[in-house]
């Protein structure tokens, strides 16, 4: 019988090196990637990462963890293995499949960097992907009788715009109007972002196949809708509820892409000399009623921002998923954030952009990454999303550009530089 | 070149698979303006590639022609050219390429595809290819005519197979292949190659210079249109070696002449006519090569060598679905096999068994000395293999744990298919058979692979004589792709099913044909043998008529192919059909004296790549050789060399009668799948009956033709 002791163990800091993502396509047959299957575009955002890398040996990550929310067909079969296989990454790295629906990828980064934390995983890649041309949402799904019969859930909870004109029923001063206001916002943010090239450098171009016009390259966002205005939206079709506030103005729209990330432990990327481009302060998932699932946001941030210690106010840059601008807006006015303030998705969101599911939450983190590199003088910034079946996630990222950054690796207390 | 799912070539072809140029606009990074990417497809899945007739030539010609104006006015920066996924383009569509009926028609196949690819040399912006999968012949063709060219890590096959077809590379790949990459490559592309029917893998083609840069499968479109944007902005230089120089190329071109004259000897055009034009490539100008390539291919295309060619290259794509077998569904399921006996024969098929079946295979011989023999020939090959890297080491661990040997006959109790490869003596496999069927399953088959006894008779003492089926291999077994499987008399189709299932598995191209002596190879292999042996044994030299069927262009002259098979065994192949047929297949003492004297045939190899020629010095057990045309030893006039080619033909031709008239096979097609593929004979033969038919024999011989006119030649009324 052996007597030794194992080897002590103490938590390390986690770090965002990169995150990238394929251009978002309409998920729709005549769509980007109508003919492109859902792991060739996961494929391709990590082989893409990897490649940005080259500093990274392919043997050095740990672990590929790969969200989606339908998880069969092309999107089946235990995505972050095949993943890691079809990416040529050597066959001794492992992975695993997540679902958190909406909040896939940001699970797959949540849930490695614990790992990494404890000292599981040294170099993790972490995204999603969702064609939902190919899976739309809840398809083949057999949810068990007694959600109804025991009334656990409304029945129309399980239609997310539903859940969203359920929020302007619970919060009225939340109009339309200040909906479709931010969601003309969004766009205009978004035209912008991309004009200055602020929206750009994370993209990786995927040649698609179409059977009738040849191959092509995808290299830029299929759904925004530059110069949309308030009044082009004012009368679109409210398709949740007659009379109702929901429309495809102010809403994501059905979205094809992937995202993926290269997370480190500090140490690790200070060893291996792989960028730091934000530091994980806290993270945290929390539910609430599936009939306002939009609003999960909320409790989930408070979770978040108790177990860093920090207020809302430290909070200089926000990342929210606009799966609603509703949803958005109770966000907002639950912390007494102005709708147009400029510290909230200042590239766009996914009104304009797109929602492709369980790979929007690395979509947050990526652009988040950009502007704290933009704006050394913001200290904290948060990345949040929305979660179907009600429920909201939220990660706390600090700057590592910031003059009073905590550093990042266990022997230097207070590196300054990445 | 194609596939296509007839096994009978027509002239009656189908439909043009029209291969489509669509067109879109790519924007390159780095500001490298824009790319006008030109996608080659068919429409069709994965099972039809790409392939380029005249509409679809057509259509690429008008696309081209519309680009370069829009080049012209500074609209895109370069041209690229793709395939559908898996393939650039298979090549010209031989179907339609053989309908073509007079020169002017094939002069202008050949100018409309030179006037499509030339557009991309004139296009004024360059052009690029990316091969993302298959492409040979006229496919390999379009990407040669580009610029640059990258290839996909899992392109299978890149080549210009042409010459093995009756052609050459005629849409600019004989000008520029020995000036992108050297004379000496470009004959192994051209001509060596093609011969062995080996493309090359993607590795391959990039080593050799017939591409500029390879990139991963995964994302090789992405890559390989980030490269051309590098290219264009020069960040990228992609550097083309200096033309060889004349002495160089005219040394090589000679060589290569040398070599064609002893190996092709004049038996078809292509390689001859393909040399032509790479020795004038180094000097001439494009369009004047392009005019000479214009020409061969036309002079080939109205060739009667090309239009065999093609049926044979049908034939062997179409043989993978054997004709006559009975349904699938009655084949037995196989979980273990039995095989009789451990010598050569018996080791290579347990170890092909075990390889491509991966079931338990026992061999049984008589005693435990011939069973450790046997199990080390299949150790010791299996270690081979994997010391040359063509076997994982866990394969070959399989491989030799589930091959065992004994010397106990009940062992095969739970066999659900026994082999027999014992000596080719009737008592003893009779004798073999009985024993087995006492010891086997009710359903056991019992196969047997012998190459001239008659299977109803082996099978006529059983109980059951119907689970008794032929299964003939040929020597080598690993490498030889025919195996003849054998219908007796009794044989059920549940037996027959079984075999084919079996070599449908071990990966065979299997021919349904009848219990007749020496089935089909071995009767006209040895008969050729036997009619070359008698010529000598009435006075023709030994030499003269060694090299008589050069004309042929066999794989190899009579004696090297004794030496091959072993004197021994085709003497025994010869007397047992004379037994069986009678003196069609003549006697020879002098060849049971070589076989007696265990005499070697042959000299060494006077260079790599030149056949073995006879050893004179066997003249002397047949008798002095005499003059041609003096009355020889068996009282008629000894042949010169088309005497003996003569003689030949007619005996070839004779016995072709006789073996569709036994219902040996069901057509003639069949005899010459199995000549291609069981003896080696020349696609341009198109195995035997298209080359008996367009030489006349079989008009001559037999008043009809074997094959209907236009099948595997120039139909006659045209041209």
């Amino acid at each position: 019988m052996t007597t030794r002791n194992p080897a002590p163990r103490r938590l390390r800091d986690v770090v965002f090196v990169e995150g990238v993502r394929t251009p978002f396509g309409k998920a729709r047959p005549d769509g980007l990637y109508a003919e492109t299957r859902a792991d060739d575009l996961i494929v391709k955002a990590v082989r893409d990462l990897l490649r940005r890398h080259p500093e990274l040996p392919g043997e050095r990550v740990d672990e590929v963890a790969i969200a989606a929310t339908t998880q069969q067909g092309d999107q089946g079969l235990t995505l972050g293995r095949t993943v890691g296989m079809l990416a040529g990454l050597p066959r001794t790295v492992p992975g695993f499949a997540i679902d958190r629906m909406c909040a896939g990828a940001m699970t797959a980064v949540t849930t490695t960097a614990a790992g990494i934390a404890t000292g599981s995983a040294d170099v993790v890649v972490a995204g999603g992907v969702e064609h939902m041309g190919r899976h739309p949402m809840g398809f083949d799904a057999d949810p068990n009788p007694r959600f109804l019969s025991e009334k656990l859930v409304d029945p129309e909870a399980l239609n997310m715009g539903v859940t969203a004109e359920n929020l302007h029923d619970r919060f009225p001063h939340l109009t339309k109007e200040r909906a479709d206001a931010f969601a003309v916002s969004s766009q205009a943010k978004y035209a912008k972002a991309l004009a200055n090239g602020d929206v750009g450098p994370e993209l990786v171009p995927v040649a698609v196949r179409s059977t009738e016009q040849g191959w092509g390259l995808a290299t830029a966002d299929e759904l925004p809708r530059p110069g949309t205005t308030v009044e082009a939206i004012a009368n679109l079709k409210t398709p949740f509820r007659p009379g109702g506030r929901v429309t495809a103005g102010n809403a994501s729209p059905l979205t094809d892409g992937a995202t993926a990330a290269l997370l480190a432990s500090g140490d690790t990327a200070a060893e291996l000399g792989l960028p730091v481009a934000m530091r994980m302060v806290a993270s945290a998932f929390a539910g609430v009623d599936p009939s306002i699932m939009g609003y999960g946001p909320v409790p989930a941030t408070d979770k978040a921002l108790a177990q860093a210690g920090l207020g809302i106010e430290d909070i200089g840059l926000f990342e929210i998923n606009e799966a609603f601008a509703v949803q958005v807006l109770s966000f907002l006015d639950h912390y007494g954030i102005a709708d147009d303030d400029e510290r909230v998705n200042p590239y766009g969101g996914a009104i304009a952009m797109g929602h492709p599911l369980a790979s929007s939450g690395v979509r947050l983190m990526t652009q988040l990454a950009h502007q704290f590199a933009a704006r050394p003088e913001v200290r904290y910034g948060i990345t949040t999303m929305c979660v179907g079946l009600g429920q909201g996630g939220t990660v706390i990222w600090e700057n590592p550009h910031h003059a009073d950054y905590s550093g990042h690796t266990t022997s230097t207390p207070a590196s300054k530089e990445s | 070149m194609t596939q296509n799912d007839t096994t009978t070539a027509g002239t009656d072809a189908r439909a043009e698979r029209v291969t489509h140029s669509l067109v879109r606009d790519v924007e390159l990074p780095g500001g490298a303006g824009t790319l006008a990417l030109v996608t080659l497809d068919n429409g069709l899945d994965h099972t039809k590639p790409n392939t380029l007739g005249p509409e679809g030539m057509a259509e690429l010609t008008a696309t081209l022609t519309a680009l370069r104006e829009r080049a012209g006015r500074g609209e895109i920066a370069a041209v690229g050219v793709t395939g559908k996924p898996y393939f650039l383009a298979a090549g010209a569509d031989l179907l339609q390429v053989s309908t073509v009926t007079s020169h002017e028609q094939a002069l202008e196949l050949g100018r409309s595809g030179h006037a499509a690819y030339e557009l991309l040399h004139t296009m004024g912006v360059p052009t690029f290819a990316f091969v993302g999968g298959l492409a040979l012949g006229g496919g390999l063709e379009i990407a040669l005519n580009c610029d640059y060219r990258t290839v996909s890590s899992d392109a299978p096959a890149l080549g210009l197979p042409e010459t093995g077809l009756g052609l050459v590379p005629g849409w600019g790949g004989a000008y520029l292949v020995p000036r992108l990459i050297g004379i000496e490559k470009a004959v192994d592309v051209i001509l060596t190659r093609p011969a062995a029917q080996k493309p090359f893998k993607a590795a391959e083609a990039l080593d050799i210079g017939l591409v500029d840069e390879l990139f991963p499968a995964a994302d090789f479109l992405e890559q390989s249109i980030l490269w051309a944007s590098r290219v264009l902005r020069g960040d990228v230089v992609v550097q083309r070696r200096e033309l060889d120089p004349q002495p160089v190329w005219d040394a090589v071109v000679a060589a290569t002449r040398q070599r064609l004259d002893a190996v092709v000897a004049g038996s078809r055009p292509a390689p001859g006519r393909a040399l032509d034009l790479m020795a004038d490539a180094r000097t001439a100008t494009r369009a004047e090569a392009f005019a000479a390539e214009d020409r061969a291919l036309a002079d080939l295309i109205m060739s009667d060598e090309m239009r065999a060619s093609v049926y044979a290259f049908q034939l062997v794509s179409g043989g993978k679905k054997p004709a006559g077998a009975p349904s699938a569904d009655l084949a037995r399921p196989v979980t273990r096999v039995g095989i009789v006996g451990a010598g050569l024969m018996a080791a290579q098929i347990a170890l092909l068994v075990s390889q491509r079946l991966g079931v338990p295979v026992v061999m049984r011989d008589l005693d435990t000395e011939r069973v450790e023999k046997g199990l080390g020939y299949v150790r010791s090959t299996v270690e081979k293999l994997v010391s040359r890297g063509r076997m994982a080491p866990e394969a070959a661990a399989r491989i030799t744990a589930s091959v065992t040997g004994t010397t106990e006959i009940r062992e095969f109790a739970s066999c659900d298919v026994v082999v027999e490869a014992v000596t080719e003596v009737m008592g003893l496999k009779k004798k073999v058979f009985a024993e087995l069927e006492d010891v086997v399953s009710e359903d056991t088959i019992l196969a047997t692979n012998t190459s001239a006894l008659s299977i109803t008779e082996m099978a006529s003492g059983l109980r059951r004589p119907e689970r008794v089926v032929g299964i003939h291999f040929f020597n080598p077994v690993a490498q030889m792709p025919l195996v003849e499987v054998v219908r007796a008399e009794r044989t059920s189709d549940e037996a027959l099913a079984t075999a084919f299932a079996v070599t449908k598995k071990l990966r065979k191209t299997a021919v349904l044909v009848k219990d007749r002596p020496g089935f089909v190879v071995n009767r006209l292999l040895v008969l050729v043998m036997g009619k070359v042996v008698e010529a000598i044994e009435n006075g023709t030299a030994v030499e003269v008529a060694d090299t008589a069927l050069a004309p042929l262009g066999f794989p190899m002259p009579t004696f090297e192919l004794f030496d091959l098979v072993g004197p021994a065994v085709g003497l025994h192949v010869l007397t047992s059909l004379r037994e069986d047929l009678g003196d069609r297949f003549p006697a020879s003492p002098g060849l049971e004296r070589l076989v007696s004297d265990g005499t070697r045939v042959v000299l060494d190899r006077p260079a790599p790549g030149m056949p073995k020629p006879v050893d004179p010095a066997i003249q002397g057990v047949f008798g002095e050789a005499l003059d041609a045309g003096a009355t020889g030893r068996h009282g008629t006039p000894v042949l010169d060399a088309a005497g003996v080619l003569d003689s030949v033909l007619t005996a070839l031709t004779v016995e072709v009668g006789h073996m569709l008239d036994e219902g040996v096979v069901a057509a003639p097609q069949q005899i010459d799948l199995c000549m291609i593929l069981g003896a080696g004979w020349g696609f341009h033969t198109g195995g035997i009956t298209p080359y008996l038919d367009r030489t006349g024999y079989s008009t001559k011989v037999l008043d009809r033709r074997l094959l209907p006119d236009g099948v595997a030649n120039v139909p006659e009324n045209v041209a």
